[in-house]
């Protein structure tokens, strides 16, 4: 038992102590959270752009079908064929080795990667919520001579916007611990320090699950930051 | 002020409205009365746009809005249209329901909006609801302030669609009189319903629809005391 604490304590040392090496993990924390958060933004911008463009689409009249939105909505739609269905692993490979593979922005490629890949989902979110307002309600709006800008802008964005956010809070949490995949380009986050110190001690236990513990308390975070927000959201429900 | 000519509609292979013809005269009550299913909500949805004719013109004073090149907004503007389902925007106080239209479209300053829907509220003794929001209110009250928000828009004719359907009976008296009223100022109204006593005694002229078509109409108490075709004495029977 005494050997298993000694043992214990020389690793915990090894993996955390020594050079000051908790400072590592937190600077790769710290460009994890940077990297989710630029990833979030490119993300949400694509993201609505193609939700409001798919929908703008779908709801044109009879007969007065746009040819440029139509160009559009197909450049859409692939993108989101291609996004959804290739891994994100993969995607990220092909962004750094063969579209980047001189670029020494680790960083940059990383969350490019990563914002593109959430984009699609996002879209997919989107406009699962602008379908989720009843139709009625771009009905009156039109009627009282709105415009489809006005409609959109005033009356099913907002509504639309209360409805996805659960669903766009999962997504944010999804991206935060899918950062960790950029450590395979190189880009310079937590678990690509925590190899890293692996490496050289030659011990990765206590590197992994420290890396995994960080994630956990952050993501456990976030997920009670979420829940505040809707219930929030839910008490003007009621009002 | 408004001219249907050969309208037909038709959703993927079901035929909805065929072949209808009809002319609306400024000042008139229109009643459209018929089965379910018998075209009339839809009728009633092509005058404004809302569905888009499969084939045929509609003509609203003088400008063809079945015209691909029509400022469908504009012609919008100037007919109101009431919902079954009111259609309030819920997440807007009452007082911002009524004023974003006339605003966002310029018809009038927010200022000139305001007092427009203070005046319109009096109207309808809704004005100490200008701050709620539409969740707080009940049914009747609820079309009563989106008759209003359509008022607003100062429109040359308004369109009801089955207005008192989604409501509790005793709320249907509330939003009657309101209608009541508005005819009363010479308003041009075409209303679809299930209301035979409005009919009878709002209504200028009651169209019989069923199956797509207009199949018989007339002025409301020759239309209710003698109809001709046998399908309006079956419709009658069991509605009266």
């Amino acid at each position: 038992m005494e050997k298993f604490w000694a043992d214990f304590t020389k690793k915990f040392t090894m993996a955390f102590v020594t050079g000051d090496r908790w400072k590592l993990y937190l600077r790769g924390m710290g460009t994890t959270l940077e990297l989710t958060a630029c990833a979030l933004v490119i993300g949400v911008i694509l993201g609505v752009l193609v939700a409001v463009i798919r929908s703008a689409h779908d709801q044109q009249r009879l007969g007065k079908r746009n040819f440029a939105l139509g160009v559009l909505n197909v450049l859409c739609k692939i993108y989101t064929t291609v996004i959804r269905g290739t891994p994100m692993l993969v995607q990220l490979l092909i962004w750094g080795f063969i579209i980047f593979k001189t670029s020494r922005n680790r960083f940059f490629v990383g969350m490019l990667g990563l914002g593109i890949n959430s984009g699609a989902y996002v879209a997919e979110i989107v406009r699962g919520g602008l379908m989720s307002v009843d139709a009625g309600q771009s009905e009156a709006g039109r009627s009282l001579g709105l415009d489809y800008v006005d409609t959109m802008r005033f009356i099913i964005v907002p509504q639309a916007f209360k409805n996805i956010l659960p669903a766009l809070g999962n997504e944010f949490i999804v991206l935060f611990k899918d950062t960790s995949l950029v450590s395979a380009i190189g880009a310079a986050e937590v678990l690509y320090y925590a190899e890293a110190v692996g490496s050289k001690t030659y011990e990765y236990m206590f590197p992994y699950i420290g890396t995994a513990v960080m994630y956990l308390v952050f993501c456990i975070i976030l997920t009670w930051l979420q829940g505040m927000l809707e219930r929030r959201l839910r008490q003007s429900d009621r009002r | 002020m408004i001219d249907v000519k050969n309208l037909t509609k038709s959703f993927g292979d079901h035929l909805v409205l065929h072949n209808i013809s009809e002319h609306i005269h400024p000042g008139e009550k229109v009643v459209v009365i018929g089965p379910s299913g018998s075209g009339k909500s839809t009728f009633l949805r092509c005058l404004n746009l809302l569905e888009t004719p499969t084939s045929g013109s509609i003509t609203f004073e003088g400008q063809e809005i079945t015209d691909p090149k029509a400022d469908i907004n504009a012609i919008r503007r100037q007919m109101g249209m009431v919902f079954q389902h009111f259609n309030l925007f819920p997440n807007m106080t009452i007082r911002k329901n009524i004023t974003l239209a006339p605003v966002r479209t310029k018809l009038m300053s927010q200022a000139e909006a305001d007092e427009t829907a203070i005046t319109l509220l009096k109207r309808v003794g809704l004005e100490e609801k200008a701050d709620a929001y539409p969740a707080q209110l009940s049914g009747g009250q609820k079309q009563r302030i989106a008759i209003v928000r359509a008022l607003a828009m100062k429109p040359k004719l308004m369109l009801f669609d089955e207005p008192t359907s989604a409501l509790d009976p005793e709320m249907v008296g509330e939003v009657l009189a309101v209608m009541k009223e508005l005819a009363h100022e010479g308003m041009t109204m075409v209303v679809v319903t299930h209301e035979m006593g409005f009919a009878r005694e709002v209504g200028t002229r009651v169209l019989f629809m069923d199956e797509g078509k207009i199949l018989e109409q007339n002025e409301p108490h020759a239309f209710f005391a003698n109809p001709k075709e046998q399908r309006t004495i079956d419709f009658l029977s069991k509605v009266l």
